[in-house]
């Protein structure tokens, strides 16, 4: 096992594996359904990886499985060399909605998860770091004022920070800008993109939507329903960073057209 | 859209029109509706349409008002009535508080309370609580306690299912983050399903300190005792009609200064929820 993972540090420019998934399967007991049938997943240090699928395809589940919220039935889930049995400091999450608590400022709501784990003292001893990362997501100025206040995308970004603070291996992304404007999330995925470059964070996202998927990620994983399995791991090689302006070109739209074409095979199914 | 800039009264010039209302002051519209009230009562009562010994006209109220007002500003015997109610309130408000908040948590958070206890509260909400009360004062006796007791028992049951629905109003996410951020059960509890419920629990405690007021003096007026409600119960039994309205009406202030406090501890407390009574003013 470590001599494979030197071989592969040595060997891949793009990174040491952070997150692995072998064969993974989810059976919900109670209504006999595959959730998930035999996934295998490679999350490398520094890698964006989206999944993409209908409903039903099981990137959800798949989710809470790598969250630690729940436990796969078959398969391994190793996180940077321990196996996932429960949550975890080094896994990050951020949802659809910000879930920031409005009796707490934003900064400490980015506080919380270091209140929760290690008590108020060394939340209090966080906030110098809340604030440098409020300073790197554009939100200096912002540390005192209450939720209400914040527009949406302020709010993702608090929830940023707040995934950030305890600096995990990996971030698990479940659609995080769906709820925000199309102009705004654009802007939110660019930043997200600066972010995870700055921090060399490893990412996993779950959406919607190809174009999201495509412009932000090294692989696209496709997702194909009943039972959920992994139809292909799509590479997509634009250069980096990436910019917006990037969608206009050719080789985005073959990509996208490419991944829209294995989601309608997986549909007819 | 902007017509109206260039060319004055040339064009038809659009103009949201201001509904009457919004443009009359709160106090101006409460009023109004005072005045009117007070005008029919007097003219109902000095037309002579009805008994004076079943409605008293208001000047008649308001005489029996200042002299009651005097009586309990010069430490009369009505003073000591009204502190009596007063302990009764409290105390069945704090009893109410007490266990309402405790049976609210044990029914909201655990499986156990919500499956094996709450369809025996739900059982005992839909009985007509006041008809305990010659029970409370067969266990209690006829001194303040068997009020106490009945004080509380109306109270509590707002402030269950309030603590229990405001336990229950956390959405999923809020639950999945605590969850990934390994919180305990404790601290889920504490840190972040309390507060959420926070406005919830308010609600129940503003139903309850109405109904801790009717406990109380349900309970003197069919338990006996040296309470306010006995004033009343003994005005009532001389036909002294005006005597009633006006002890009903200092009755009431207190009534309204216990939701006063309840309310101005919420504002103070839950300052991040803003409740929609009130948003025409703003």
């Amino acid at each position: 096992m470590s001599a494979t993972l030197a071989q592969e540090v040595s060997g891949t420019p793009s990174g040491v594996p952070v997150y692995e998934l072998t064969r993974v399967s989810k059976t919900y007991a109670r209504n006999l359904v595959v959730a998930l049938d035999d996934v295998s997943l490679t999350l490398r240090k520094g890698s964006f990886t989206s999944v993409i699928g209908s409903s039903g395809c099981g990137k959800s589940t798949l989710l809470k499985i790598m969250a630690g919220l729940i436990p796969p039935t078959k398969g391994r889930v190793i996180l940077q060399g321990r196996p996932v049995t429960g949550p975890r400091r080094d896994i990050g999450m951020m949802f659809q909605q910000a879930t920031l608590f409005p009796w707490k400022t934003a900064v400490q709501n980015i506080v919380l998860p270091i209140e929760i784990r290690d008590g108020k003292a060394a939340a209090k001893a966080a906030l110098e770091k809340a604030h440098e990362l409020m300073d790197i997501v554009g939100l200096k100025g912002f540390e005192n004022v209450y939720p209400n206040e914040l527009s949406g995308g302020m709010a993702q970004r608090t929830s940023i920070c707040r995934m950030l603070i305890t600096e995990p291996a990996v971030l698990l992304l479940d659609e995080p800008f769906s709820a925000l404007d199309e102009l705004s999330r654009d802007m939110m995925n660019m930043e997200l993109q600066r972010i995870c470059r700055e921090q060399d964070a490893t990412a996993f996202l779950v959406t919607h939507s190809i174009q999201e998927a495509v412009i932000l990620s090294d692989e696209v994983v496709v997702m194909k329903p009943r039972p959920g399995r992994i139809a292909e791991i799509v590479k997509v090689d634009l250069p980096r960073p990436r910019t917006l302006h990037m969608m206009t070109t050719p080789e985005f739209g073959d990509i996208v057209d490419y991944i829209r074409s294995l989601l309608d095979k997986g549909e007819d199914m | 859209m902007n017509r109206s800039d260039d060319n004055d009264g040339q064009d038809t010039v659009w103009v949201q029109e201001v509904a009457f209302i919004d443009s009359v002051p709160r106090w101006a519209a409460m009023s109004f509706v005072f005045l009117v009230f007070i005008g029919t009562w007097q003219l109902v009562t000095g037309l002579g349409l009805v008994s004076p010994i079943i409605l008293p006209t208001p000047w008649e109220t308001l005489e029996d008002m200042i002299f009651v007002g005097q009586n309990l500003l010069t430490g009369g015997y009505m003073l000591g009535a009204l502190w009596i109610t007063i302990k009764e309130v409290i105390y069945g408000f704090a009893l109410a508080i007490a266990i309402g908040f405790s049976l609210g948590v044990l029914v909201g958070e655990t499986a156990f309370g919500e499956k094996a206890v709450m369809p025996y509260l739900v059982a005992i909400d839909t009985m007509p609580k006041v008809a305990f009360a010659p029970l409370f004062v067969a266990w209690l006796g006829f001194d303040i306690d068997s009020k106490v007791a009945l004080a509380a028992f109306i109270a509590t049951f707002p402030i269950v299912v309030g603590t229990a629905a405001g336990l229950h109003s956390a959405d999923e996410n809020a639950r999945m983050l605590f969850k990934t951020m390994g919180a305990s059960r404790w601290q889920t509890l504490i840190k972040m399903k309390l507060p959420t419920g926070l406005p919830q629990i308010f609600t129940g405690l503003k139903i309850g300190a109405v109904g801790v007021m009717a406990g109380a003096i349900t309970g003197e007026f069919l338990g006996g005792g040296r309470g306010f409600g006995e004033l009343i119960r003994v005005a009532a039994s001389q036909l002294n009609t005006p005597r009633v309205f006006s002890l009903i009406l200092y009755l009431s202030l207190v009534g309204l200064a216990l939701y006063a406090l309840v309310t101005w501890t919420q504002r103070k407390v839950v300052f991040w929820h803003k409740e929609r009574v009130g948003a025409h003013d703003a």
